[in-house]
């Protein structure tokens, strides 16, 4: 992996910076590379309420912030930014007001490596939205500060449009606290948890290939034209 | 949340009436229903801190319940719901939630307005 100067997540959910990302997280961090954290909303719209159920709708912000900020000490990430916008509403906000806010953090922490969703391709409206806004302020910036672009891309067809990852990071070495910061996400993780756990006991195979799939993080690098 | 009683949250929606209250109504079947649930598309629609005013609240059902209230000009109207709460601050929080424990739908009432973001807030 390369060596960065910084590194800037810019995700809207709490549990994004952990699921599917928080094992290269982790070896950055044990790295020595700074890490900051730009959490859009607090999810605060999720309908997993942890199972059995112990938030609702009016407790669960406060219980995700409490998880993200446990999920940001068991990866080592100590700059944690809350934007204070609202879970699924993202895209309905002016852009370039959410890219302002993107762009005072990179100006102010100068990353070399930016990682968000891939434009189009994150699935949920509100990635989409702050993957676009990430990609407004990176333009923003002259050439040479710009910070290199590793975007998630989750939609089913992702490697039939994009091609194969361009970026795959091996993550079996930091796998536990992968898992550490995804269970921090109590509310939420629990009932995958405990399907994963079911298929993983079922034979010494199933429990290979569960571990297989969570050891690699794939990333494609967005490539700004101008 | 607890399972409804459904003489506590009769007795709660009664206070509630012909005042102007803020409503959160909701409801969702996820995000990802589409993406990694096989169903034909994501289907939410919510609606916080309308104001509204009615003038019969209903429950009725048997869980999963019902809830419609009265208004001079119209209906809101909520179905599967399982669960209730009567917070610190006086809101009647109604959910109904799925067999693992999702919600799906959301009905909640306060005098006070809803926060739209908890960080606005002193301590948080």
């Amino acid at each position: 992996m390369n060596k960065e100067r910084h590194v800037l997540l810019v995700y809207p959910h709490p549990d994004d910076e952990s699921f599917g990302k928080a094992g290269s997280v982790a070896l950055y961090t044990q790295a020595g590379t700074p890490v900051t954290l730009i959490c859009g909303t607090l999810g605060e719209l999720g309908r997993n309420m942890g199972k059995p159920t112990f938030a609702n709708r009016e407790t669960l912000p406060y219980i995700r912030k409490k998880e993200l900020e446990e999920a940001c000490r068991v990866l080592g990430i100590d700059d944690l930014r809350l934007l204070g916008l609202r879970d699924k509403t993202v895209e309905f906000e002016d852009p370039e007001w959410v890219a302002d806010k993107i762009e005072a953090v990179i100006r102010d922490v100068k990353p070399s490596l930016l990682m968000t969703y891939y434009p189009k391709h994150g699935v949920h409206p509100d990635h989409d939205a702050l993957s676009h806004a990430a990609v407004i302020a990176v333009k923003r910036l002259p050439k040479e500060e710009r910070p290199v672009i590793y975007g998630s891309a989750v939609t089913h067809d992702a490697r039939a449009v994009l091609g194969p990852p361009d970026v795959t990071y091996d993550v079996s070495s930091v796998l536990d606290t992968k898992l550490a910061a995804m269970r921090a996400h109590k509310s939420q993780f629990e009932a995958m948890f405990a399907q994963m756990e079911e298929q993983m006991a079922k034979s010494p195979e199933a429990r290979q290939q569960v571990e297989a799939n969570m050891s690699k993080e794939y990333f494609w690098i967005y490539r700004i034209d101008d | 949340m607890q399972p409804i009683s459904v003489d506590v949250v009769q007795t709660k929606l009664s206070e509630f009436l012909n005042q102007e209250v803020y409503l959160h109504l909701e409801t969702t079947n996820g995000a990802y229903a589409a993406h990694r649930f096989g169903q034909p598309m994501a289907v939410c629609a919510y609606i916080r801190n309308g104001k509204v005013q009615f003038e019969r609240a209903t429950i009725a059902g048997d869980k999963p319940y019902r809830v419609g209230l009265k208004m001079a000009d119209g209906w809101i109207y909520a179905q599967g719901l399982t669960d209730f709460e009567v917070d610190a601050k006086g809101r009647l929080l109604l959910a109904g939630h799925d067999e693992e424990g999702r919600l799906a739908v959301s009905l909640q009432l306060s005098r006070t307005p809803f926060p739209m973001s908890v960080l606005d807030e002193e301590g948080v």
